[in-house]
């Protein structure tokens, strides 16, 4: 027995084993989850159908006129009011008939879409014969107009604003829920099969939370980067129709502020999906992270032409993603609050890495009944 | 060594662990025997620091143990559980790496594990296409990636065809040759007679006993001896220092004071006609387990 002991202690302490260092080993975990992510057939499809309707929105929506445009309208027409219409351009192909009765009857017979004849009671002289519906383009097209004047031609247009008020949104929400929901089911999927006391033997549960947290992070970015990418390519390329002024710098504050507070979903989805022990039971813990990214959304985009709405909002971690690139746009605000607002997002990211580490280290083994927010925080 | 030393833990209000203190000498295999809930898997648990213990401590060759070498031990939880969608060798890799190897060190030694165990065809499989006696095998193999210090392993066996587990127990064995530590619980108790070294019998909590198996008989049962002669051995209920326990015409069994008394019978024996067969009665391990956890 002794002669064991002594050759023991040597073997015992003979070999030096080394615990992997903390970052090696997020990165580590990282990385396996971003390879799972990259090989995985529903992830490569939503980032080619984002990237698809990127270009498809920027690049074929405000040419959708032109697809609907086809033949140009044929107008009859007697000798007093050709000129008049062949003035008006390419998109008429006016035919000068013989008489208006004639004029009438080719438009009665489908052979002309509308006839302009004359009409001494019609304050134009003119009058548009058609069978059905107003011709309202070609009515347009002949009437003459005031001149206007844009005394503010840079003013945000209310529908662009609407549309970016909501683009912004839908994608911090969409991205959120739908990578938060994955990071939930990894964690869950993680403690269902057990392997989570293996991997807890070898690292620890912060290093094993915060790589699952950043890599799923990075595709999150990786796949919104893309779809930013896609925005501003079709903006470029159809720079005449769409004005790509004063969008490119909120877009890119949307890049970084999406970054930071995506990472503090994240954490909270993985504190929430930590607490429970099958996949069935994550709506009951996640239902608040969830409401509480939902809330700010739809205020953003209910309240988009609320100066002082949008101002709270920004300051609000789970709203600021969205409300301060909102903000830059319609140049509301100044620098300094946009700054605050971004310090505010990271000091709260901070703060939830924190607690969620808190909640993952003390939930993570236990199994049977979901944890409630409160017994996790209370250990 | 590795000592666990007076641990203590308790869950609310039931106390699971009291004072549990035994050792796992290095190139031996000590066997954790105990019933369902005698705290086996809390144990274990504590030893890597899964769990925190609610007082006593973990020694290596006296110190406490380091983070550092609860990352060099192999461990196989109870549960089992590795990733269902992950490639066999891939998630090997992963945890080769999870304990500070290289990529390429990992997938070799990965390859040469597979191999040993008989899964060598499969490392490119999904773990969820495996039979469960072949996820069992990969189980073995995640615990054994990094080369491991020491194994601590819960219910090794539990599932494993009876090929199987002589593949695991080659493997078993040849790493505790190399004079690694090995703890592994089983409810398999012939199993675990036939293969270890050591043994730690653990019930509601307590260490009961803990030793070879020569020693815990030596500590925990009086020695019983068989006598089976040509003729009727009824006279043994008379000879001195002797307890019959059961008699059946040639065959008898008894319980003596000591061994001279135990011989006296057996001369006595040969004087009276021919003797078959004499001797102690090797006790199984189900019979000390039963009397020492009573």
């Amino acid at each position: 027995m002794s002669t064991v002991t002594a050759a023991s202690a040597n073997t015992t302490a003979g070999r030096q084993p080394r615990r992997t260092p903390f970052w090696s080993a997020v990165g580590t975990v990282a990385a396996r989850e971003m390879t799972v992510k990259a090989t995985s057939r529903p992830f490569i499809i939503t980032t080619l159908i984002l990237l698809a309707a990127a270009l498809a929105a920027t690049l074929l929506v405000p040419r959708l006129g032109d697809l609907f445009a086809g033949d140009a309208v044929r107008v009859a027409v007697v000798d007093q009011t050709a000129a008049s219409v062949q003035g008006l351009g390419e998109d008429y192909a006016p035919q000068t008939l013989g008489s208006e009765d004639a004029a009438r009857e080719a438009v009665r017979s489908g052979e002309a879409d509308a006839a302009v004849v004359p009409d001494p009671g019609s304050p134009s002289g003119t009058s548009v014969l058609a069978m059905t519906d107003a011709p309202t383009d070609l009515v347009q097209a002949l009437s003459t107009s005031p001149t206007v004047e844009l005394l503010d031609p840079n003013a945000p247009n209310p529908l662009l604003r609407y549309l970016i008020a909501f683009g912004f949104g839908i994608v911090f929400f969409l991205a959120a829920v739908t990578f938060g929901q994955q990071i939930a089911v990894s964690v869950i999927e993680e403690k269902q099969s057990r392997i989570v006391e293996i991997l807890l033997a070898a690292v620890p549960a912060r290093a094993m939370m915060a790589g699952k947290v950043l890599g799923n992070a990075a595709m999150a970015i990786l796949q919104v980067g893309l779809v930013a990418v896609g925005l501003l390519l079709g903006m470029q390329i159809n720079g005449d129709v769409l004005p790509l002024d004063g969008l490119g710098v909120p877009i890119l504050w949307f890049v970084v502020l999406f970054s930071i507070g995506f990472v503090m979903i994240a954490a909270l989805y993985a504190a929430a999906a930590s607490m429970v022990s099958r996949q069935e039971d994550i709506g009951s813990t996640s239902m608040p992270v969830m409401l509480m990214i939902m809330l700010p959304y739809f205020g953003v985009i209910f309240f988009n032409s609320n100066p002082e709405a949008l101002r709270v909002m920004s300051w609000i971690p789970f709203s600021a993603p969205v409300a301060v690139p909102l903000r830059i746009f319609l140049q509301q605000g100044a620098w300094w609050e946009h700054i605050g607002s971004l310090a505010v997002l990271v000091v709260s990211t901070a703060l939830a890495i924190w607690l969620a580490a808190v909640i993952y280290e003390r939930s993570i083994l236990r199994t049977g009944k979901a944890l409630k927010w409160r017994e996790a925080l209370r250990g | 060594m590795i000592a666990v030393n007076g641990v203590n833990k308790s869950f609310g209000a039931a106390h699971v662990l009291q004072d549990v203190t035994f050792g796992i000498q290095p190139g031996l295999m000590t066997g954790f025997v105990g019933g369902n809930g005698a705290g086996k898997t809390t144990t274990m648990r504590i030893l890597l620091g899964v769990l925190t213990p609610d007082s006593g401590r973990i020694e290596v060759d006296g110190a406490p143990i380091t983070a550092d070498y609860r990352a060099g031990i192999g461990y196989m939880p109870e549960e089992r559980g590795l990733y269902p969608k992950m490639s066999v060798l891939d998630q090997l890799v992963h945890l080769g790496r999870l304990h500070d190897m290289s990529g390429a060190a990992a997938k070799t030694r990965a390859l040469a594990l597979l191999d040993r165990l008989g899964l060598g065809e499969r490392a490119g499989s999904r773990l969820e296409e495996l039979s469960l006696g072949n996820q069992q095998r990969a189980q073995i193999a995640a615990a054994l990636v990094h080369d491991p210090v020491a194994l601590v392993l819960d219910e090794p066996f539990s599932g494993l065809d009876p090929h199987a587990v002589d593949t695991t127990l080659q493997v078993l064995r040849e790493t505790a040759d190399t004079g690694v530590p090995v703890l592994f619980s089983s409810h398999q108790l012939d199993l675990v007679e036939r293969l270890c070294d050591e043994l730690v019998i653990l019930a509601d909590g307590r260490v009961r006993a803990t030793g070879s198996r020569a020693e815990l008989l030596a500590a925990h049962a009086e020695p019983e001896w068989e006598l089976v002669t040509a003729t009727d051995t009824g006279w043994v209920r008379d000879a001195r220092g002797v307890e019959v326990l059961s008699f059946d015409g040639g065959h008898v069994r008894f319980r003596a004071v000591s061994d001279s008394a135990a011989h006296e019978v057996l001369a006595d024996a040969v004087g009276r006609g021919t003797v078959h067969r004499f001797g102690p009665v090797t006790r199984t391990l189900h019979e000390i387990f039963t009397e020492v956890t009573r």
